[in-house]
Parts: structure tokens; sequence; C-alpha cells
């Protein structure tokens, strides 16, 4: 038997993570290895509590360590806002901006013919639900630019029409965004929506 | 092995970290699948929209091996159907059925060219629906399951041709239908190219296209379901119709 086995083990695992391959996983480890006490040790025992708690907020769809998030379980978060993003690192970049100050909800992907994703596959009947549940005054639909994040978007407002008050939000020049470096798509959107100054 | 051609970008699928597997509809090479290396970059995603129009170069060291685009745009439709329902329930509904019923690497140059300007008028809500209609008739001509409204498929005659064999396809006379009418199909006039194109005879043209795609070309295909995306665009089609 190899001496090596368990560390090959551990660099094959590394390597299946998103960003690494099997070179930048074989120096994560050997890095790892040297740092044990101050490095391994801790990254072992914060993966082992994670693995034993972390789980999915059963009112938002966040990821959190609880039944309910800290979001949703925020009183001042109740501000009868909801925004709803495709998925927990939407939430998160929504988070970071530090913007919005309203509750989530969190869809888990978005409508797609071609992977055969449909609305029941969502979390789109939960946030009908929470709409009527939690005096909800505006739904912002915080869905990607794309093709099947407005199909979805779209789909929201459908359902969710004459409930409530419906926003999405704003497309165009990005904040540091050259008109010449732009795709002629991202200039369309932003000249349609352009406003007085 | 390599060529150049523009294509009509039906699906993106992502593969591995950065890159994604395009299916492009292309004129004289068909639906063609290729990999865009760094397709997830912020300078290809936004390229990459189902319906866009692109410029493709496609290398592969064997015919038969998937191979790599390197793609530029040549015009992008998502930006003026993304905030028209109609128009991206639309653009969803012709991707998802060309990707249901075309074979792929089979060329046909008449079918590129009407999708080519079908996706053109998108956005013109008010004729797109009527041009759809028109389309699905000529995609079931080149699948071989063309419809035959020239003439009464009982007595031959062309005139008061009101409804539509669902076995033969052919047009048949409200007089020759008899006891069987309550079985056909509608044909509702604008389908024959005649009167004023009124939604609710495209809406019933629609259900009659339909029902070929479903029973002829669906069934060919393993009896699988149209896509969802066809009952979308058929709903928001409708939601405008005042019955």
């Amino acid at each position: 038997m190899s001496s090596t086995r368990d560390i090959d083990t551990l660099i094959e695992m590394m390597a299946k993570l998103p960003g690494l391959g099997p070179r930048s996983a074989r120096r994560a480890v050997l890095h790892l290895i040297r740092k044990r006490d101050v490095q391994l040790k801790p990254l072992a025992d914060a993966m082992q509590v994670v693995a034993a708690t972390a789980r999915e907020c059963l009112n938002c769809g966040n990821v959190g360590t609880s039944d309910i998030c800290d979001i949703c379980a925020s009183e001042k978060r109740a501000n009868g806002e909801i925004c709803v993003v495709e998925d927990v690192a939407d939430l998160w970049a929504m988070e970071r901006a530090g913007v919005f100050k309203g509750r989530y909800h969190v869809l888990g992907g978005t409508l797609s013919a071609l992977d055969a994703i449909g609305p029941e596959d969502l979390r789109i009947p939960q946030l009908v639900n929470r709409v009527q549940a939690e005096e909800v005054r505006e739904v912002i639909l915080a869905l990607n630019a794309t093709i099947d994040g407005q199909t979805t978007a779209h789909y929201i407002a459908d359902q969710l029409e004459g409930r409530v008050t419906l926003t999405s939000l704003a497309q165009g020049v990005p904040i540091g965004g050259e008109l010449d470096y732009l795709d002629d798509g991202t200039i369309t959107a932003a000249l349609n929506a352009r406003k007085a100054l | 092995m390599e060529w150049h051609d523009q294509g009509i970008l039906l699906s993106v699928r992502k593969h591995g970290e950065t890159s994604v597997i395009i299916d492009v509809l292309t004129k004289a090479h068909g639906r063609h699948a290729g990999v865009v290396r760094g397709g997830t970059s912020r300078k290809l995603a936004p390229i990459l929209q189902p319906g866009a129009q692109l410029d493709l170069r496609w290398r592969a060291r064997l015919e038969d091996h998937i191979g790599a685009y390197s793609v530029e745009p040549i015009r992008s439709r998502a930006a003026q159907v993304m905030s028209d329902r109609l128009a991206l329930a639309g653009l969803n509904c012709v991707t998802a059925l060309l990707v249901f019923c075309l074979p792929e690497r089979d060329p046909n140059a008449g079918l590129y060219d009407r999708t080519e300007q079908l996706m053109d008028l998108l956005g013109q809500s008010d004729i797109w629906p009527l041009a759809y209609l028109r389309w699905e008739m000529a995609l079931l001509d080149d699948l071989g399951f063309g419809l035959d409204l020239t003439a009464c498929a009982v007595t031959g005659s062309n005139q008061d041709l009101v409804y539509l064999s669902p076995k033969s396809g052919r047009a048949v006379a409200r007089d020759a239908a008899g006891e069987w009418a309550d079985r056909m199909l509608a044909l509702p006039p604008v389908m024959k190219g005649e009167g004023a194109g009124e939604d609710a005879e495209v809406s019933q043209g629609l259900d009659t296209t339909g029902y070929f795609l479903q029973e002829k070309v669906a069934a060919g295909l393993g009896n699988r379901p149209l896509p969802e995306a066809r009952d979308r665009f058929l709903r928001a089609f409708r939601s405008r119709i005042d019955w």
C-alpha cells in the first residue's frame, strides 16, 4: 500500500473543486500539510462543522446552519420587499453590495427548455405563498440578464400579476464600463432604459 | 477540417468551468454543435445568448469530432426581446423547436433563410405570430410532413376548404367532410394565405400545426412531448386575444 494514498485521495478530491485542477490541488495540499496546525486542522474542523450543520433555509432557500437563515429570522429585514435571485451566489453578491435591506427568495435555477427545467422544478410556488403570507409589497426580480433568466422573470411576473408591485433590475452600462468595449446587446438595453438627467 | 459560415445560436450548454458547447443553425452545415473555449468569460457570455447571429469558424481534426468554434458577433437579438414577453417566448419557442426536431449536420438553406427572417421580425408583435405560423408550416414541409392545402382530398375541389385531415394532412371541403367533420382539424383561411390574419385564426392554425408536430414529427423522435417553450409562447400569444 502506498504511503501517500490518503494524500493522493485528498489531492484528487481538491482537484474536483471549481477553479482547481490537479496541479493547483497538489500545491494547495502541500501548502496545507506544511501548515498543518495553523491551516489544515482548523480547515478540517470547519469543514466537519459545516458538513454537519449546513442546510437550506426553509423559507428562502439561502444556505445557513439553521432551518431559518439569519436574514429571514431578522425582523429588521421584514420591510415588505422580497428580492428574487437565481442562486445563493447571487444572494451573496447582493449582500456584498449592502444596499438591499429586505428579504430574499432563491429560486435554485431558471426555466430552461433545453434542460427541461419547468416551473415545478424551481421554488416558484413557495414564492407565491410567501407573497401572501408575509404581506409583501414589492417583489424585485434580480435575475440574470440572459434569455433563460428573463424568461423566468416573465413567468414569475405572470404568476404574481395583480397581487404585488413587481420590479426588475435595470440593464445597461456597468460602472467603469467603456462604450467601445460593450457588446451591442448591452448598448441597446442601456439606450432603451435611458433616464432623464 | 475547417469551415467558415454564419449561424443562429440555438442553445448554450456549460462544458467544464470555462467552456461551453453551442448548437447553431447554419446555412451550409445545418444544425451543428461545437465547443467555444472561454465561452463563460465576461467577453463571450453576453454574445452567446440564444438567437444571436454569429460569424463562425469551426475546426476539428476529423469531421465527426465535435470540434471547436471561434465566434464573432454579427448581431444580438437578446436585448431586443428581453423586455417583450411575447418576443422572448417566441425566440425560446423557435430555438427549442429547432433543437427538438432537426437532425444534426443536415443542411437546409431554405429553412435557415426562413428562420433568419423570422428571427429578424422578433419584436414586431403584431405580425410575428402570423409569421411564426407560416414558419411552422414550412418546418413541417421541410421535415416531410407538409400540408397539402391546394384541393379537397375527397372531391378534388378547391372551394370552401375548411378542414384538414389529421391522417393525411390534406385539405377537406366543408361538404365533403360529412359525418367526419368533428374529427377533422380546423383549416383557418390564414393558413391558405387568405383573410386579414386575425389572432384568433392564427391561434387556430397553431393548434393544427401543433397537432402534426406532436403526432407526426415527435412520434418519429421517440414520442417525446413538444418543448414546453411552445406552450409558453402559445399562452403568451393567447393572453392578448380578446375571445
